[in-house]
């Protein structure tokens, strides 16, 4: 799950990393009003989406007064954001964040994350900070440092003393720097989160430390022990089929092709896609409906899948090992007539009481396309779509 | 032979709600010995015919157990993993989907130099055809035979097998390793007691996007195998960014791609299928003979 940056920034300050003053806005008048209460000579007006990038994309302005800060949440309130990061319709901007502005000195990278390779948790600092961190690796990998933490020892003071002087802090700066990353791993620790990102983390003329920027992603399994987290989320910034299926309990990523697909299974599930595509359709979903498939859920499955006005054909590709193909194929029985399913229906059951399944679509009298194999399945259903087309 | 479990295994299930006692009778059923099941505060009770204990090392003392499979909630599933590695079993099987990975970090680090090997979470588990079932997978698509199967996914893995098995061709262990960021027996793990199986003669190696566990596992067949590998990467059409399903299945900043996997696994040798449907077609024809 991800959160915005002003909501990131909430949780530094709990947990003592220390941030620039800044207000939340959701009109200009807001904003104007910000930027009077934080009185710094210049304030920054930035776009509250779920995407990185924004910068690039105009959803960050400089404001030296209070009129120009209402001036500048004007423009970027209501606007479409397009940054690398957002989806290729873009994102509408519905809060900004007012910030106080900072002597930027020095620009650096901070993250903490779970490194899958060494099992380890990693705290990753690079001096090339205020860009993508992405491009330093490749360019110049020497210039990201990667401390790793022991899970059952917890990040030491002499690692994050060590990560300070190599960043090139004097003796000062990493008395502030050791409280800064102890408070950022405190955070990463006790919520549970997947990746804490600061970039930049600057230092300032002053010769401060602050989050400048805040990224925050946090670990869906672990959200039922952290609701003062999942209370965090922000139901505009999803897409709607995706929540829809979160709600339900379904694994649901939605595609841009022309063939519905609900398989049981995450790894099925991403190989019935390579399937489509080997065959030479296009799939418009991954759907994994999981091990507790039964007649409801497929049913709500169905309705997922048929909200996208591109599905010309439905595949149903399904392994039972604990889920039951009998039940699956009432599930499909129920929904295509209830539900009134006019696009060519594709049914693969293997496994689990695989035979009562095959039968009790076969009495139906419903248009269904029965499939042994998932090759047979992949071929009916392209052949199916390029029918109707 | 074979690898994990074979007829000597004695299992028992921790967490007997619903879904762990519906699979262990299924396992019973397959002529798995399962001895008996751990419920706290339940112990001296019997469900389904199965003995229950307290804790573990009752179990232990009582049945002679050495494995076990854990079907207990993601809040308690990472102490269920300790306390079975705190009693020395062989191998503990955790179906468990959803622990959170701070969890798994803590309990696969507290396991190293322990005798216990973990397998999964989020994980369909093992079947050595015609000795042991352990786990949820369907057991009847298998057949006893010369081929080690090892999967990151659920369903992924019975669709290879069933393909082996419609060719004759049968297998000496099939192994789910599971779908999460942190698991305990990896890719190289499982290939390397297959290597070291008299009785698998050829390996099927299903992978999928995220992570580099599948780039590992082509140096390590490279540098330790002669045992023929055919392999099948799912998600070659995933979307970036995108988590497909299992918690580990993500290409995030550029890394975990199918096709970078199947360029490793091709380089090393492994004969990889493009279409998920011949994953059993692809190791026949890299592997003749091992029909029958």
């Amino acid at each position: 799950m991800n959160v915005h940056e002003y909501q990131a920034k909430g949780l530094f300050r709990e947990f003592g990393v220390a941030v620039p003053e800044g207000q939340l806005a959701t009109t200009p008048e807001e904003a104007e009003r910000a930027a009077k209460a934080l009185g710094t000579p210049v304030v920054v007006v930035k776009a509250q989406v779920h995407a990185g990038g924004r910068g690039k994309g105009g959803g960050v302005k400089l404001a030296k007064s209070a009129a120009e800060a209402k001036t500048a949440a004007s423009e970027i309130l209501g606007m479409t954001l397009h940054t690398p990061q957002t989806p290729p319709e873009g994102k509408l901007v519905r809060k900004v964040y007012v910030e106080a502005g900072s002597n930027i000195k020095d620009e650096l990278y901070l993250a903490i994350l779970f490194d899958r390779a060494a099992e380890k948790f990693a705290v990753v600092a690079s001096t090339e900070g205020g860009m993508e961190i992405e491009v330093v690796a490749e360019n110049t990998p020497d210039k990201i440092l990667t401390t790793l933490v022991e899970p059952n020892v917890g990040l030491r003071d002499y690692q994050i003393r060590d990560l300070g002087f190599k960043l090139g802090f004097d003796g000062d700066l990493v008395k502030k720097f050791v409280p800064f990353v102890r408070g950022l791993y405190n955070l990463y620790i006790e919520k549970d989160c997947s990746q804490v990102e600061i970039n930049p983390l600057v230092v300032t003329q002053e010769g401060e430390l602050f989050a400048l920027d805040g990224k925050l992603n946090f670990d869906d399994n672990a959200l039922y022990r952290n609701p003062d987290i999942a209370e965090l989320r922000d139901p505009e910034e999803e897409d709607e089929r995706e929540r829809a299926a979160n709600e339900i309990d379904l694994a649901y990523v939605g595609l841009d092709g022309s063939i519905g697909c609900m398989v049981n299974g995450a790894g099925l599930a991403m190989a019935t896609l390579d399937m489509i595509h080997y065959c030479g359709g296009t799939p418009a979903n991954f759907l994994d409906a999981g091990g507790g498939a039964d007649k409801e859920k497929v049913k709500e499955a169905f309705k997922l899948i048929l909200r996208d006005d591109n599905v010309k054909a439905i595949l149903v590709n399904i392994f039972g090992g604990i889920v039951r193909c009998d039940l699956i194929a009432e599930g499909v029985v129920a929904a295509a007539s209830d539900l009134g399913v006019t696009v060519p229906l594709v049914v693969r059951l293997q496994g689990t009481k695989a035979m009562e399944g095959r039968e009790i679509l076969a009495q139906s009298n419903l248009n269904i396309t029965p499939a042994e194999t998932l090759k047979e399945a992949g071929e009916a259903v392209v052949a199916a779509v390029k029918g109707a087309a | 032979m074979a690898i994990l479990c074979d007829k000597n295994t004695k299992l028992i299930i921790q967490g007997m709600g619903n879904m762990g006692t519906f699979h262990a009778g299924l396992s019973r059923d397959y002529g798995t010995q399962v001895v008996g099941g751990v419920h706290p505060g339940k112990g001296g009770t019997e469900k389904d015919g199965f003995p229950i204990f307290n804790t573990v090392a009752e179990a232990k003392a009582a049945t002679g157990a050495n494995a076990s499979v854990i079907f207990v909630p993601p809040p308690g599933a990472a102490d269920a993993i300790l306390e079975a590695a705190e009693n020395d079993l062989d191998l503990v099987v955790c179906i468990t989907e959803g622990i959170p990975v701070i969890d798994m970090a803590r309990a696969k680090a507290a396991l190293r130099g322990s005798r216990t090997r973990l397998l999964g979470p989020n994980c369909p588990g093992v079947v050595t055809p015609g000795q042991c079932r352990i786990g949820i997978m369907p057991a009847a698509i298998t057949r006893p035979g010369p081929v080690g199967v090892v999967s990151r996914s659920g369903t992924l893995t019975y669709e290879a097998v069933d393909q082996l098995s419609r060719l004759g061709i049968g297998q000496s262990s099939c192994v789910g390793i599971g779908g999460d960021p942190v698991i305990g027996t990896n890719f190289i793990d499982a290939l390397a007691l297959f290597q070291a199986d008299p009785d698998t003669k050829a390996v099927v190696m299903i992978g999928e996007i995220g992570g580099s566990a599948e780039e590992e596992a082509a140096e390590f067949v490279k540098s330790n195998m002669d045992k023929p590998v055919a392999a099948f990467i799912a998600g070659q059409n995933a979307p970036p960014g995108k988590r497909m399903g299992h918690a580990g299945a993500i290409i995030a900043g550029g890394k975990g791609k199918a096709s970078d996997k199947i360029a490793a696994l091709e380089a090393a040798g492994v004969a990889v299928s493009a279409s998920p449907a011949e994953i059993g077609e692809t190791l026949a024809q890299h592997a003749p003979g091992l029909a029958g």
